[in-house]
């Protein structure tokens, strides 16, 4: 995710920063944290089980009487429960105050909005960089190879906690909307509207081949130390920000890279002729890098990527992607907004009409709108007009059967 | 015509679905046809106004398909559930009897393949819903054989090289093809060319003097 540090006249440095290890999040508190799985472990797709683990979340808005307006917003690989308001480790706003606060499409005055760090995220929620029970060291390795269905389960628990029987709606972009699509799948009571934007039912071999070479360049640096970097006082910083430069230009389109930076030059009249940052584009990538490691633990990242690439709903139901919104033996009664973005070549449009058509094929309530951009995978976290307003409409749309109160007219 | 491409969603700043919208009244006429409650699957739904109809006056579950992307997104920020797809290519994947009525209003004649489609909207439906231009009616015959050219009138408003409407067909076709696929007409209302029913059924003079017709259909 790029969201707000797309902007080229936010980066400058040529010279890369000194980074401040300090600051990482391991010695920050996210509160508020609640221990699941506490009498009963949760099980895991991987055989094994956790029991008594931190999930770190951020609530928004107030919980009606009956309990019926809470939207649980599932974050995508990078992200974090900080949605809106200061982020602690990064200093600046949440991730989505575009489309989410008060009088914003998911309108905080009206709904109760949850979100949770994912399973094996580095944010508070258990993870690679937590402490293991058994051990007082640092999972690193040692913690268990988590999927999509894992993090869904584990915010299952934690929605179940906060007395929650049935979610208004699950939202969730790109990783999130896997999240989205596994919620309403394994969960279909518990879940009135699903949103996955910017969504896929599985990952490509495209999709794997990038997640690969993102966790090729942290494993090769030697500061990784065979995933035991924390215990040994380092970390493989290098090898994280050309993970993070490589997937981030899957995340842009090839117009707007074009558009932004074209063949421009970082502050120099010509070229070095040597291997610095002569090229915006350059600094720019770099710039991303670095930010990211300072937030983002190494580990973390190849867990989650892991997950992603394990994704393959379909192939839990059989291979055949529309049994995944049957509910006994009928169309899931959940109602999908499933909405893609026109330059996004990593989930492209076309893996969104097969969710489209898998849900007819069911004959389950959906719709579908494919929004017009050229800012990529991105967008959905960006100021996308024709989302909000698709956002709003299908929350409002939804809002009336679900017996809650309308938008009020005159806001936004 | 509810036809994909000529939608202006320019025409349409009201917001709709809080009040009881006006609606045309060929579309009215196929709302009165639908059983209050029933599931309803608009093909080619354009703005959604029949849609909105049949949900807010009604109480059906609705859905829509549209071609149209301005169409699809001026209907789901109305809170209607329309995906953005193409009839000819997207009614294979809906399961048989998954609706109680599918509507196919003044689309079939831009269908790639309408023997196809219909056979997929009895198929879908437990009845069809088919409204149509007809070809048939005295001005486009008259048009043709006085002025010897493709007739252009306000329902049919394109030019020949311009139309979507590529399957053109009048009243008597229309039947003839129900009867060879074996799809039952159950009822048909005939209107003149200011949307004003000029009676039931097909025979006599219906295929000269209706500018279209509402055909209710459901399999053989």
């Amino acid at each position: 995710m790029c969201s707000s540090e797309c902007d080229p006249a936010k980066f400058m440095p040529t010279e890369q920063p000194a980074l401040d290890t300090a600051t990482v999040g391991a010695d920050l508190e996210h509160e508020p944290r609640l221990m699941l799985a506490t009498s009963r472990p949760m099980p895991l797709d991987c055989g094994e089980q956790l029991r008594s683990f931190p999930v770190a979340y951020r609530t928004f808005g107030s919980l009606n009487a009956d309990k019926s307006n809470a939207i649980l917003i599932c974050h995508a690989l990078t992200g974090d429960q900080y949605v809106i308001g200061r982020n602690p480790v990064t200093g600046k706003p949440g991730w989505w105050e575009i489309a989410v606060g008060p009088g914003r499409p998911i309108d905080t005055d009206r709904f109760f909005v949850i979100c949770a760090n994912a399973l094996g995220g580095c944010m508070g929620t258990a993870g690679p960089r937590e402490i293991d029970p058994a051990t007082g060291e640092p999972y690193g390795l040692n913690f268990p190879v988590i999927t999509i269905a894992d993090m869904v389960r584990a915010q299952k628990l934690l929605v179940d906690h906060l007395g929650i029987s049935q979610l208004f709606a699950v939202i969730g972009g790109s990783m999130g909307g896997m999240q989205v699509l596994q919620w309403a799948s394994d969960y279909p009571d518990s879940v009135f509207a699903a949103l996955p934007l910017a969504a896929a039912p599985r990952h490509s071999a495209q999709n794997i081949a990038f997640g690969e070479v993102g966790r090729q360049a942290i494993m090769a640096d030697p500061d990784w130390c065979g995933g035991n970097y924390v215990r040994q006082g380092k970390r493989p910083e290098r090898g994280l920000a050309v993970a993070r430069m490589a997937a981030h230009i899957t995340y842009l389109s090839e117009t707007a890279l074009q558009r932004k930076f074209g063949r421009n030059l970082q502050d120099r009249a010509g070229f070095t002729y040597g291997f610095g940052a002569d090229f915006q584009v350059e600094s720019y990538l770099r710039y991303q890098g670095n930010a990211f490691v300072e937030r983002f633990d190494a580990n973390s990242y190849l867990y989650i990527t892991r997950a992603m690439d394990y994704f393959d709903l379909a192939r839990e139901h059989g291979g055949v992607l529309s049994r995944a919104f049957l509910h006994n033996g009928r169309a899931t009664p959940v109602r999908f907004c499933v909405i893609s973005f026109s330059s996004d070549w990593l989930f492209p449009t076309a893996v969104s009409r097969e969710i489209v058509h898998s849900l007819n094929a069911v004959a389950a309530n959906v719709s579908f709108v494919e929004v017009t951009t050229d800012k990529g995978h991105d967008a959905f976290l960006l100021d996308e007009p024709e989302l909000h307003q698709v956002l709003s409409g299908f929350l409002d749309g939804c809002a009336t059967h679900r017996g809650l109160p309308r938008r009020r007219r005159g806001l936004r | 015509m509810r036809f994909g491409p000529e939608y202006d969603p320019a025409e349409h700043e009201d917001d709709r679905p809080t009040a009881e919208p006006a609606i045309r009244t060929d579309l009215k006429l196929i709302a009165d046809m639908i059983v209050p409650g029933s599931r309803v699957l608009d093909v080619g739904c354009g703005d959604g106004a029949l849609l909105a109809h049949l949900v807010h006056t009604k109480g059906v579950d609705g859905r829509g398909i549209e071609l149209s992307m301005d169409g699809v997104k001026f209907c789901v920020n109305h809170g209607l559930s329309v995906i953005q797809g193409d009839a000819d290519t997207d009614l294979k994947d809906y399961p048989s009897d998954a609706f109680d009525y599918v509507i196919l209003s003044q689309t079939l004649q831009a269908m790639r393949a309408p023997r196809e489609v219909l056979l997929d909207l009895v198929r879908i439906g437990k009845h069809a819903v088919v409204s149509l231009p007809n070809f048939g009616h005295w001005r486009i015959r008259a048009w043709l054989l006085f002025m010897g050219q493709m007739p252009v009138t306000q329902r049919l408003g394109h030019q020949w090289w311009n139309t979507p409407n590529i399957h053109l067909c009048t009243i008597t076709d229309f039947v003839d093809l129900c009867r060879e696929v074996g799809v039952v007409i159950e009822d048909t209302v005939i209107l003149d060319r200011f949307d004003r029913v000029r009676g039931h059924g097909f025979g006599g003079f219906a295929n000269f003097i209706a500018e279209q017709a509402v055909f209710l259909l459901r399999r053989g």
